[in-house]
């Protein structure tokens, strides 16, 4: 109300009455905003900067780990094809492999350009939130269980959605494709052999023999679990590699991510 | 309940819609910030992708 119009002598404007059902449903709409902000958060925002920050650690260790071992790429080795070095591995193979560290260490650097040509993850001990949670890892390895390179399973768990959403595109493998294992020894090249959909109680596919718990391991094997269907946690989803090659150089897929 | 706080706000309608835009920039940092993780670790199912226990 400014001077001239009460000077004007009109009659000063009625303010607006506050009504009590009025506000209740602004607090209706309030709420139902805040559940949404919530969902969009959890599966896109928080998915999305995780994504980001799992993606760059991965790669600075990766970075870090070759650097360490003698900072050559293929094209360095002169290797022609990229595959200077390269083991074959058949059963009788002597690779090197790592102790199991204490949980939360990192293992290895996974690399499956299947998720996108960009796509990795560091790998590190344990499976608890803090470590598939984390900004700094996404995927955890199943304590006491192979690690990589070794015979019998190499399995590690991830989430479909939220925090990264490391596994989300786990279904679009195909057989053959590569699931790339870092270590601060070299590259482990595992090639993706098969599906299966379990209970979430089925511990039997991390033996060193999936779903074979009294065989006596010959194959060096990696297994992916994570939540199915997406957005879901009713199942699990496991897939299945098989170890190809070791090579102490970059394979050339994934030379590109390595190159400083 | 919005319409009073409008009307609280001091200045010409520009000035109000940005002091509008800032409260609901402040409100949502907090929520995306530290409300939001909070309760993600409440209502969570704690499932972690993983087979077992």
């Amino acid at each position: 109300m400014s001077r001239t119009e009460a000077e004007n002598g009109k009659p000063p404007k009625p303010r607006r009455r506050v009504s009590l059902l009025g506000v209740f449903g602004e607090l209706l709409i309030t709420a139902a905003v805040l559940v949404l902000l919530f969902i969009g958060w959890q599966n896109v925002f928080n998915s999305w900067v995780l994504n980001g920050q799992q993606n760059g650690a991965a790669q600075d260790l990766g970075r870090q780990w070759l650097e360490q071992s003698g900072g050559q790429t293929s094209a360095a080795t002169g290797g022609d094809d990229g595959s200077a070095g390269q083991t074959s591995v058949g059963p009788a193979a002597n690779l090197p492999v790592e102790k199991e560290p204490s949980n939360g260490q990192p293992i290895a650097v996974m690399y499956v350009p299947r998720f996108g040509t960009d796509w990795k993850r560091t790998v590190r001990e344990g499976t608890g939130l803090d470590v598939l949670n984390s900004s700094t890892a996404g995927v955890g390895h199943y304590a006491s269980t192979g690690m990589p390179g070794a015979v019998g399973n190499f399995a590690v768990a991830a989430h479909d959605t939220g925090y990264g959403s490391t596994f989300l595109h786990m279904q679009n493998l195909r057989i053959g494709d590569k699931i790339y294992v870092q270590t601060k020894d070299g590259f482990y090249t595992y090639a993706f052999r098969n599906y299966e959909y379990v209970q979430p109680t089925q511990v039997s596919v991390l033996a060193p023999v999936p779903n074979a718990t009294d065989a006596k391991a010959s194959d060096r094997i990696i297994t992916l679990t994570t939540c199915n269907p997406p957005y879901h946690t009713v199942e699990r989803l496991i897939s299945y590699g098989v170890l190809e090659s070791f090579s102490k150089t970059p394979p050339k897929a994934i030379a590109g991510e390595l190159a400083q | 309940m919005y319409a009073a706080l409008w009307r609280a706000l001091p200045g010409p309608w520009w000035v109000r819609l940005l002091i509008m835009l800032a409260l609901l920039a402040a409100v949502l940092f907090v929520l995306f910030e530290w409300v939001f993780p909070w309760i993600d670790g409440i209502v969570g199912d704690g499932s972690q992708g993983t087979v077992g226990t």
